[in-house]
């Protein structure tokens, strides 16, 4: 048996998204195609695009459907940094939150390195936030040659909820766009586009019971972007390539039933979040948390984020000792080759670094039950006592 | 036993690991990254560590259905290898980083680590075997395949590492685990077996060590103390060579010329006659014995170099250092190789040479009183 506890990697289909999915599946059709076999496609596509357009807080037309939230964001950034340099060469800074998932970070390094852009990152607070106020300092620098800002909705590792509407707020008063990348909100916080403020939003399927390999970017009408690919002309000219029928409609069930039990979920699974998080501290004293954390709260971290720092141990050794008694979670930053790295984000957070190569990440989701939470505590004494001794073993 | 089966994506670690899973192990794969650049693809087919390797590792894990881990070893590999390999350099000496690699790496900083985490032992692919004597003490012996033995740079290893040890693949002849690999359905059977040194991966030590030390110019001389020739940096030398000196003015009795000494301390490359470089006398020193060291003065076969000849000789053990002397003399011996002492496929132990000379009192007088 093992426990699953990295739903923030990616977390089970909903059954009826699967349901979904696999009815269309079997059935065939080109959306774009005119005879009714196209037209039967091009329905659900469009019914999917109002049931998310409806979850989210958009309008139907502000949904661009793409495969995922790393192309979302990539489509964000270098389209609206293109458009933007096409009318204004001189706006070619881009402001970003410090602390943002590697689909952001990349693709703003991408534009520095091959298109000339500038960037301003946003540092964030020790707790991980990164304040309307330190945007509104990075943007007034010098506000005509802000081309976008960038800030995360939810943080991918330590699960930290951005004010995204009050750095909306800021960016307008200065006529800037920004995007948000919302990837792990959807469907465990409210989320409502039209009232946030942004222009652009990343959403992803496989984070909240849909499917792997789809996901949008909410872009309001009057978002100036250009496509990164060319073709067939789908998507507002944004995102050219056959629409992915049985994903979308699988992705659209899973966006309307995520938000729909969302209130509910998300009490529920902060319980077991709170509850891992203090015996765990209970284990072991040192153990601190990434990120800001309030015990029953929901609004200013994720519902289901438990990111624990334990000093003197490799996350890697932690990892691959859970792993060995069955419990599935994740350091929670990226890895290259394999080899994982000192987060990027408890970095920037100034946690030193090696605190940060301790980062554990426990994700809980739908499936998640007291059960999971008993077999990670179980485990962690005897985990965190090898993994100190390993990392002695290797410090010589 | 619960194994970490150190796999490097090549087919000899990944039979060797599957062999320790048949055996009723529990095995973990692991692969250690040991590149500064992880993430970079392989240049050419004689690189490792590169993102390929460690996925062909992960590949065959997968078959096995084995968990698997990369573990970041790259910066004790730069401390303990690169490093070191480079400071040899340029102290005029020619080092074998993989008995270092082995010594450091994968029989210390590995098998810590696996040991801290539980593990009883660490598996690899080399071609060695271990042998159990009555007693319960580890013996490491010659592969049964002598093109493929590798004893030589694991004539490093103490006991406390040798019973920590496995390599499964000693008994077996190079061909047969390529068909094994084929057999297990394993993608890496026909991968080309790594060369020479890997982190230099286009084989070209000479420039790579250009990029790493300072060159500095200097003078090559005769035996005479007169100036034949201009080198580019003594570290690029190694004794017994001959290529490569573009000797300004030919020798005057026409033989050809050997590096016979490099003098780090002058910046001075000493060429001679073919007939200086033969010795039969060898002080080493950073003894290691595989067990107990040997008392008195025992008879062993002596090889120089990973895949030499090995010659007769007598050694001693004299506090950190062994002395060795050749039955007879060999030619193109370098400080900062490794001498491993053999008694019959038995590895005895091992010292990295600091000199290396002819004893010319031997016909005179008999020095050695044996045992």
């Amino acid at each position: 048996m093992t426990a699953y506890l990295d739903h923030a990697a990616t977390t089970p289909m909903l059954p009826a998204a699967l349901a979904a999915m696999t009815e269309q599946l079997a059935v065939v059709g080109n959306a774009s195609s005119l005879h009714r076999t196209g037209r039967a496609a091009r329905r659900v596509i469009e019914e999917s695009r109002e049931r998310i357009a409806k979850a989210v807080g958009a309008r139907p037309s502000e949904i661009v459907f793409t495969s995922g939230g790393t192309e979302s964001d990539n489509l964000a950034l270098k389209g609206t940094y293109r458009a933007r340099r096409e009318t204004d060469p001189g706006r070619a800074r881009l402001v970003v939150g410090a602390t943002e998932h590697h689909a952001v970070l990349d693709s703003v390094e991408y534009l520095v390195r091959h298109e000339g852009a500038h960037v301003t990152w946003v540092e964030p607070t020790s707790d991980g936030l990164v304040e309307p106020a330190a945007v509104r300092a990075a943007i007034e620098r010098d506000p005509g040659t802000v081309a976008l800002v960038s800030v995360m909705w939810a943080n991918n590792e330590v699960g930290v909820i951005q004010d995204v509407a009050g750095v909306a707020a800021v960016a307008h008063e200065h006529g800037i766009p920004i995007h948000t990348d919302a990837v792990q909100a959807v469907g465990h916080v409210p989320v409502d586009f039209a009232v946030s403020g942004a222009d652009l939003m990343t959403i992803t399927g496989h984070k909240l019971g849909g499917p792997i390999g789809v996901g949008a970017l909410v872009a309001r009408r009057d978002a100036k972007l250009l496509p990164l690919t060319h073709g067939g002309g789908q998507e507002r000219q944004l995102r050219s390539g056959t629409l992915d029928t049985p994903a979308i409609a699988g992705f659209a069930v899973a966006v309307e039933q995520s938000v729909a039990m969302m209130p509910a979920e998300a009490t529920r699974v902060a319980g077991l979040r709170d509850d891992l998080i203090t015996r765990a501290q209970a284990i072991e004293p040192d153990i601190r948390v990434g990120g800001r954390w309030v015990p029953c709260d929901t609004t200013q971290r994720l519902p289901g984020n438990a990111h624990l720092i334990v000093p003197g141990c490799d996350g890697d050794s932690l990892l691959y000792l859970l792993d060995a008694a069955g419990i599935a979670c994740s350091t929670g930053s990226a890895c290259q080759a394999g080899v994982p790295r000192p987060s990027h984000v408890l970095l920037a957070m100034g946690v030193p670094e090696s605190d940060a190569r301790g980062a554990l990440r426990l994700t809980l989701g739908h499936t998640s039950t007291s059960e999971d939470v008993e077999a990670f505590l179980a485990a962690l004494p005897a985990a965190i006592d090898r993994a100190r001794r390993a990392r002695v073993a290797t410090a010589s | 036993m619960r194994v970490v089966a150190a796999m490097s994506g090549g087919v000899d670690s990944a039979v060797a690991a599957a062999r320790m899973l048949d055996a009723g192990h529990e095995v973990v794969g692991v692969h250690l990254a040991l590149s500064q650049s992880a993430a970079t693809l392989r240049e050419s087919a004689r690189g490792c560590c590169t993102i390929e390797d460690a996925g062909d590792a992960r590949r065959v894990a997968d078959r096995l259905g084995i968990p698997f881990y990369v573990w970041d070893m790259a910066e004790r590999f730069k401390r303990d290898v690169v490093d070191d390999f480079v400071a040899e350099y340029a102290a005029g000496r020619t080092p074998n980083p993989c008995l270092r690699c082995n010594e450091k790496i994968k029989f210390a900083a590995l098998l810590d680590k696996a040991v801290a985490l539980g593990f009883d032992a660490v598996a690899t692919g080399h071609y060695a075997q271990i042998v159990r004597t009555p007693d319960g003490r580890r013996e490491l012996h010659r592969a049964l395949d002598p093109a493929k033995d590798q004893s030589y740079v694991l004539g490093v290893l103490d006991a406390e590492q040798l019973a920590r040890a496995f390599f499964p693949l000693g008994d077996t002849c190079k061909p047969q685990v390529r068909e094994e690999a084929a057999d297990r359905g394993f993608y890496v059977a026909r991968k080309p077996d790594s060369h020479d040194i890997c982190f230099i991966a286009d084989g070209d030590t000479r420039g790579w060590l250009e990029r790493a030390l300072e060159v500095r110019p200097g003078e090559i001389v005769d035996t005479d103390g007169a100036v034949v020739g201009e080198h580019r940096g003594a570290f690029a030398y190694t004794v017994g060579q001959r290529r490569g000196l573009r000797l300004s003015r030919p020798a005057p009795d026409g033989e050809p010329r050997y590096v016979v000494e490099v003098r780090t301390a002058a910046n001075q490359v000493v060429v001679g006659t073919a007939e200086l470089l033969g010795i039969d006398a060898i002080t080493g020193d950073h003894a290691r014995w595989c067990g107990q060291a040997p008392e008195g003065v025992v008879r062993v076969g002596a090889q120089v170099r990973a895949h030499g000849e090995e010659v007769p000789a007598q050694a001693w053990a004299d506090g950190d250092r062994v002395q060795v002397r050749l039955a007879g003399r060999i030619r193109g011996v370098a400080p900062g190789q490794s001498v491993v002492l053999y008694d019959g496929t038995r590895v005895v132990g091992s010292a990295t040479i600091a000199s290396a000379r002819l004893d010319r009192s031997r016909d005179a007088a008999e020095p050695m009183s044996s045992t």
